[in-house]
């Protein structure tokens, strides 16, 4: 093989022009949508119209406090478990962290069809019906159900990270259980607090699959509206698409950027 | 409290949650063998659900699809994602860290913002939606991750082979094909992995690029459910049958590879 001029770095350019074509090109359409109106004059009457609008923003909030609920309590049980299975001086501990993680493998709507069956059984069983009748319950629980996993791995890998020592050093500093939670292995956890709650926040704002399954389509969050403005006014929809992209990135900016090896969905196990 | 006492809670915890986690899944395992469409009753042992998976021309059609769909995106994505990181990690410093921001870009953006984003610069630049569209959206969201799995591994390559092999004669593509990617082929390996699962999991790309009459395993089931004619019964438990065949495979694939693994470790000792 003959290449004329090649050095190493001519490898990266297929993916430069792919990432320009189907990455910056997109955005930029995007923007270019959100600030048009039908006859393509530039304006701001898609901004003014959604802002304006009290069922939108309503929903916005609806979705947001879903979302928020969600990850705070992903959160409330992957922590525990995270610490523990880090902590834990078990010789398979690898083998725990694996059934954490094999569900995740199963195609995510056939998972949410489980639960949505998981449910219907709720449903048909006497005494057990009231856990059945909240869409936003259902939705909830599928949610915390499928991005669980997501909050888990990165917690775990930045737990493990954690020198045994430090613990060992605030024991013999005086510092009782409590203590060294709170001002050893909390803050050290933090970058991987921060890559979970991006990795459950934004899906469960945004994936309306859960929440048309679970919330018999009662339950509208953001990523719904998206989908509807789809196939009637792509303006309106790329502006929702424009606000959720400044929001993904003013959270990401906020938490000191994205640790990458946090967030490889488990790749590196 | 004493050191038993904390264990047993800290794996009743930890239990609580994979039961969580396995219980949706084992009841579909346990009923995907009834007779009946009705979760709940179990009458007898009957492999039915199995049989109308398996004599169903369109399902059995859209898992083609879906598996067919995801082998490619994940090929080609290895191969511009590979290529890319090789790339980008000989790259000046700022090229570099440029490549890396956008790269980045899909992986945090929710997904619902990227296939928006894609379909309307598809359809305005004329492309329409065809199955070439559908596999550049698959490509998109799986390429920046075969990225993230290879560049930790270039990184822990040791340079100076690659200047050995150019100095025993070997071209600059020779030894890129000899010397570098031997070193690096486990994180090409597994962003191939990470590549597959993401395509097969895809749900919200999928609906935006795909073009008309396409299906694979997430839209066919989401549109079964949400959707229900008179052919939906027969086939939602039919994907009880689904769920427990794919969640058999995942089960021995993991316990082979592992079994593989430790076999080649003591084989090593």
């Amino acid at each position: 093989m003959k290449f004329p001029h090649f050095t190493r770095k001519t490898l990266c350019i297929p993916y430069a022009v792919f990432l320009l074509f189907f990455v910056i090109i997109p955005m930029l359409v995007i923007l270019f949508y959100a600030f048009t109106d039908r006859n393509m004059n530039i304006s701001l009457s898609n901004f003014v119209r959604f802002f304006s609008d009290p069922t939108k923003l309503s929903t916005i909030v609806y979705s947001i406090v879903i979302a928020l609920i969600t990850t705070v309590i992903c959160l409330l049980i992957a922590y525990p478990v995270a610490y523990i299975l880090a902590r834990s001086k078990m010789k398979k501990k690898f083998v725990i962290l694996m059934l954490f993680v094999l569900p995740m493998w199963i195609n995510f709507v056939l998972r949410v069809n489980a639960i949505r069956e998981l449910f219907n059984l709720l449903a048909s069983l006497e005494g057990m019906e009231w856990l059945s009748a909240s869409n936003y319950f259902k939705t909830v629980f599928g949610m915390v159900y499928d991005f669980l996993p997501f909050m888990i791995l990165p917690l775990y890998t930045t737990m493990l990270k954690i020198d045994h020592s430090l613990y060992e050093a605030s024991a013999d500093l005086g510092a009782n259980g409590v203590t060294t939670f709170t001002r050893v292995t909390l803050p050290l956890s933090m970058p991987g607090i921060m890559s979970g709650v991006t990795m459950v926040f934004l899906p469960s704002m945004t994936n309306y699959v859960v929440s048309d399954m679970l919330g018999n389509a009662k339950v509208t969050i953001i990523g719904k509206f998206i989908y509807e403005y789809f196939g009637t006014d792509w303006h309106m929809g790329s502006m929702v698409a424009l606000v959720l992209l400044i929001v993904v990135f003013l959270s990401t900016w906020l938490s000191g950027g994205f640790s990458s090896e946090e967030n490889v969905r488990g790749a590196n196990l | 409290m004493s050191k038993i006492a904390k264990n047993c809670l800290q794996v009743a915890f930890v239990g609580l949650v994979l039961l969580f986690l396995y219980l949706p899944i084992l009841l579909l395992a346990v009923y995907s063998f009834d007779a009946t469409d009705m979760i709940g009753r179990f009458e007898g042992f009957s492999l039915t659900h199995y049989a109308a998976l398996f004599s169903d021309q369109k399902v059995l059609g859209m898992i083609g699809n879906t598996f067919l769909l995801a082998f490619l995106a994940a090929a080609l994505s290895t191969v511009l994602g590979t290529a890319g990181a090789l790339g980008m990690f000989y790259c000046k410093k700022r090229m570099k860290a440029a490549i890396h921001a956008v790269s980045q870009i899909p992986v945090i953006n929710a997904e619902i913002v990227t296939a928006l984003a894609l379909a309307i610069t598809f359809v305005a630049a004329g492309l329409g939606k065809s199955y070439f569209t559908l596999l550049i959206g698959h490509m998109v969201i799986c390429t920046p991750f075969v990225v993230l799995s290879v560049l930790p591994k270039l990184k822990q390559m040791d340079n100076s082979l690659y200047e050995a092999a150019l100095d025993l004669g070997a071209s600059p593509a020779k030894a890129l094909w000899k010397v570098v990617l031997p070193q690096i082929i486990p994180g090409v390996i597994s962003g191939f992995m990470l590549a597959v699962t993401l395509s097969l999991d895809d749900y919200i790309v999928t609906v935006y690029t795909r073009p008309t009459g396409f299906e694979t395993i997430s839209t066919y089931v989401f549109n079964a459910t949400m959707k229900g004619n008179a052919h939906t019964a027969v086939t939602l438990s039919s994907f009880w049958a689904l769920t427990t065949i794919i969640f058999v495979v995942i089960v021995l694939f993991v316990v082979i590879s592992n079994l593989a693994s430790m076999r080649k470790k003591e084989a090593s000792k």
